[in-house]
């Protein structure tokens, strides 16, 4: 660590891998529900325990880009963070008003906490994914602001690289476009349609920046290539992931009341949506066999070539599988949407924050990386978290496929809940996968508080 | 990737196809926007319709029903329900949740009235209008 502001990261992180844990508690919850419909019901419906996954999902990964940024911006920039209690500040804002949310979206009935929290006044709330009531959202909106103030103002005092210049870009696109939740129209179809303006442009447009910024920066430092080599695969990844996915949106354009020309647009630019994710793991392979050192940390160095290998597989191919409109057509809204998103949120997001984790950490905790049992356990946690969340995917893929089949294409179709009947099999395996990830989950946790000889910082 | 192709060629490239493809999709917008009004039923969006998307936003419906395709896998596509199932039988079925059958996946109990029910029925009704390019593929959804 060559700045002392940079250790603001280190809560953030903290809370991020806290807020993980809640989420795969969720997780496991609903899988259970798929299969024993009543488990834990009245207490937590499975749509307060949906709300509470994915809002987790959502928040602990703001956590870490945020905690990202403010490690990797002063880094690149070559000076002190502008303010590192602001930045602590709004930490603990944003800790406390993710926690209150979640409590909130447990213990009051939502229609309760839609009218206690001014949702009459401006109705943002009960949209997927954007639940959070209005003041949640205006704080959401308030720490980002926050956040890129402190950052820009970093960076303008600083040295410009093309690192923390996407990094800021991607940083200021994910607050922007956050501003679209704040409309929500009466007219469903013109609802849908600005929906996406948050949720694909996050995903599929500004968090990419942000993953390539955080990759890139791991990727110098781990492996000692030219900054010009690695900066110029960060132009071309990231030009790639716009030029394919601004218009790609038009996948979500297909069957909700939009004109038909969506699907010509949606499906020839969303087809080359797995160019940039395949780029990605190119350059990660690429940088790592050209190396001029060996790092010490050989985990951050796995997490680094995972996320490129399974963002590709998760954001790529299974996004590619059913991205075609005439395809699209019989999986929309079924199982096969759900196995993307899995793997697509654990291979591009959840990986590389944990990449970035993997490398600071060590270093915040004065040490260049941490000791060979430390960090066996940690890559141990690596394999049975992404091998079964291969599985989960591949489960809900088969439940998803048998799904389409039984109440879409066959002869005579089945109702909803007589098909989901037929493939519990596969939620099972789902949910068996999941408890298997939770096992990698605690042994990445573990893996903190291992001692041992570490080795010493540069 | 070769010497020649330099990193502020990458980064034009970068700049200039990003603001070129935001643009292509505003000005796509711009014009779905103006001919939105052919396709969403927008002209049967009434006060009914209006305070029904609001109970269904406020009682988080889509936490479990997909709409128009959209929202959670875990109950059944509500875009056609109005089609599949009729009015009666929506709101005789809103009003008899949970039915408590053991092991069965389980919906709450809104405590809606018979005006609110009114209300969510005519946003169901308008969302089985919108002109959806004929998805579902059938009355399953």
């Amino acid at each position: 660590m060559k700045y002392q502001s940079q250790a603001v990261a280190k809560p953030y992180f903290i809370a991020a891998i806290g807020l993980f844990v809640g989420q795969i508690v969720f997780g496991l919850i609903m899988g259970l529900q798929y299969v024993v419909g009543d488990f834990l019901f009245p207490a937590i419906p499975f749509n307060v325990a949906r709300m509470v996954h994915t809002n987790l999902l959502i928040v602990w990964l703001l956590f870490g880009f945020m905690g990202a940024a403010y490690y990797l911006i002063p880094e690149e920039s070559e000076r002190e963070l502008y303010s590192p209690k602001l930045a602590m500040l709004m930490f603990w804002i944003f800790l406390i008003a993710g926690a209150v949310t979640i409590l909130g979206y447990l213990f009051v009935p939502y229609a309760k906490l839609a009218e206690m929290t001014g949702n009459d006044l401006l109705a943002t709330m009960g949209r997927e994914f954007l639940e959070q009531p209005l003041p949640t959202k205006v704080g959401i909106v308030i720490v980002a602001l926050a956040m890129l103030f402190n950052l820009s103002m970093t960076v303008l005092r600083g040295r410009k690289t093309a690192i923390n210049l996407v990094m800021l870009l991607g940083l200021w696109g994910l607050a922007i476009f956050f501003l679209f939740s704040f409309y929500n129209p009466a007219n469903l179809v013109k609802d849908k349609f600005y929906w996406w303006w948050v949720v694909h442009l996050w995903v599929e447009g500004v968090w990419e920046l942000i993953m390539g910024a955080m990759l890139a920066f791991v990727l110098i430092k781990v492996t000692g290539v030219d900054r010009e080599v690695i900066e110029k695969w960060l132009y071309v990844i990231i030009a790639m992931a716009l030029i394919t996915g601004l218009i790609g949106m038009g996948h979500h354009y297909y069957w909700i009341g939009t004109p038909s020309y969506w699907q010509w647009w949606g499906s020839v630019f969303s087809a080359l949506e797995p160019i940039p994710f395949f780029m990605m793991t190119l350059f990660a392979f690429n940088m790592v066999n050209r190396r001029r050192r060996e790092h010490p940390n050989k985990a951050a160095v796995l997490w680094a070539l995972g996320t490129g290998v399974m963002a590709f597989l998760g954001a790529g191919v299974w996004g590619f599988l059913h991205t075609l409109a005439p395809v699209n057509f019989y999986t929309h809204g079924s199982q096969i949407t759900a196995a993307h998103g899995h793997m697509a949120f654990y291979g591009a997001y959840v990986m590389v924050v944990i990449t970035m984790i993997s490398y600071t950490m060590p270093l915040m905790r004065g040490r260049a990386a941490n000791s060979k049992t430390a960090q066996v356990v940690e890559m141990w946690s690596f394999w049975l978290m992404t091998v079964a969340m291969v599985f989960i995917t591949l489960f809900l893929t088969a439940a998803g496929t048998l799904q389409i089949w039984l109440q879409r294409i066959a002869a005579e179709p089945m109702g909803f809940m007589a098909a989901q009947d037929q493939v519990a099999l596969f939620y099972w395996m789902r949910e068996i996968s999941g408890l298997v990830f939770f096992v990698g989950l605690v042994l990445y946790i573990t893996s903190f508080f291992i001692k041992g000889k570490e080795a010493p910082a540069d | 990737m070769s010497s020649a192709f330099t990193k502020s060629a990458a980064r034009n490239i970068f700049y200039g196809g990003s603001v070129f493809f935001f643009l292509l999709l505003v000005g796509l917008t711009y014009d779905t926007m103006h001919t939105l009004p052919k396709h969403d039923n927008s002209a049967n969006l009434t006060e009914s319709v209006k305070r029904g998307k609001h109970i269904w936003e406020t009682r988080n419906c889509i936490g479990c029903h997909t709409l128009l395709g959209e929202g959670a896998y875990f109950a059944p596509e509500l875009g056609n329900v109005y089609v599949r199932r009729g009015p009666d039988f929506i709101k005789a079925w809103i009003k008899a949740q949970p039915t408590g059958a053991p092991g069965r996946r389980q919906m709450p109990n809104f405590n809606l009235s018979e005006e609110q029910l009114d209300d969510l029925v005519s946003f169901l009704k308008y969302a089985s209008e919108i002109n959806t390019s004929k998805w579902p593929p059938n009355i399953e959804g």
